[in-house]
């Protein structure tokens, strides 16, 4: 199955890139992809313990398992207003 | 055509299109209100001792709007005598400039004080938008709260200080 990722803030500048392609096998989940990209991205680790993550615009938690088709969003800590 | 209560996006704000869209939304019920507390927040030309030349903002859109609606639906349960609106704007913001809009609108002050300021809080808490500051000599990503919006600490906190 195949997932589309969306990086963030910082953590689009570490990968170099707004959106991925993952290929994955059934049964992965958020955290799944996050291991993949962390192995990819060494700079990503730094954020392990503080990302949130997101799936079809709805936040997630890392177990979730992904389906065919899903985005999957990783959210470096917030700064708005 | 008519303000949406909540939005995000790259047009100028101005609270008196927010207090128009909650002056529309209330319907028969418009005559009940006594007061509509507003917050705008301003981009700054200075940050923990550096010197701001701009700010620009991103957002993960679809879910920093279901995150204003949540906000929503949380000053409902608390203040349920409240109505909100709330903008957001992203993109290239220079100093003196307004990032967000907020207005709340209840029968009585206390409360629309109050759920007011909960709603910066829990924008600062949950809305997946960042901001990159470019200042003199370099520029960086902010980086302030892990979004996690079943964290009830952290709401407990937002409602802490709305109330203080």
């Amino acid at each position: 199955m195949r997932v589309t990722v969306r990086l963030f803030a910082r953590l689009r500048d570490i990968a170099g890139a707004s959106e991925l392609a993952r290929d994955l096998a059934p049964g992965a989940t958020i955290g799944t992809v996050w291991r993949e990209l962390a192995g990819e991205y060494p700079g990503l680790a730094q954020y392990e313990r503080s990302i949130s993550s997101a799936v079809n615009a709805d936040y997630a938690r890392m177990d979730h398992v992904l389906r065919d088709g899903d985005e999957v969003a990783f959210l470096p800590p917030v700064s708005g207003g | 055509m008519t303000t949406p209560l909540l939005a995000i996006g790259p047009e100028s704000l101005e609270l008196e299109r927010l207090a128009a869209a909650l002056d529309a939304s209330a319907g028969s019920n418009a005559g009940a209100d006594g007061a509509v507390v507003t917050f705008l927040g301003l981009v700054r030309n200075h940050n923990v001792g550096r010197r701001v030349r701009y700010l620009e903002y991103e957002a993960y859109e679809p879910l920093a709007l279901k995150s204003f609606e949540r906000i929503g639906v949380e000053i409902q349960e608390r203040w349920p005598d409240v109505r909100l609106a709330l903008h957001h704007r992203i993109g290239r913001l220079e100093i003196g400039d307004a990032s967000i809009a907020i207005a709340a609108r209840s029968p009585h002050r206390a409360n629309a004080y109050a759920a007011c300021r909960y709603a910066i809080e829990r924008v600062k808490q949950i809305a997946p938008i960042w901001k990159r500051e470019f200042f003199d000599g370099g520029d960086m990503w902010i980086e302030g709260a892990t979004a996690d919006p079943d964290d009830q600490r952290a709401r407990a906190e937002a409602e802490r200080i709305a109330c203080a």
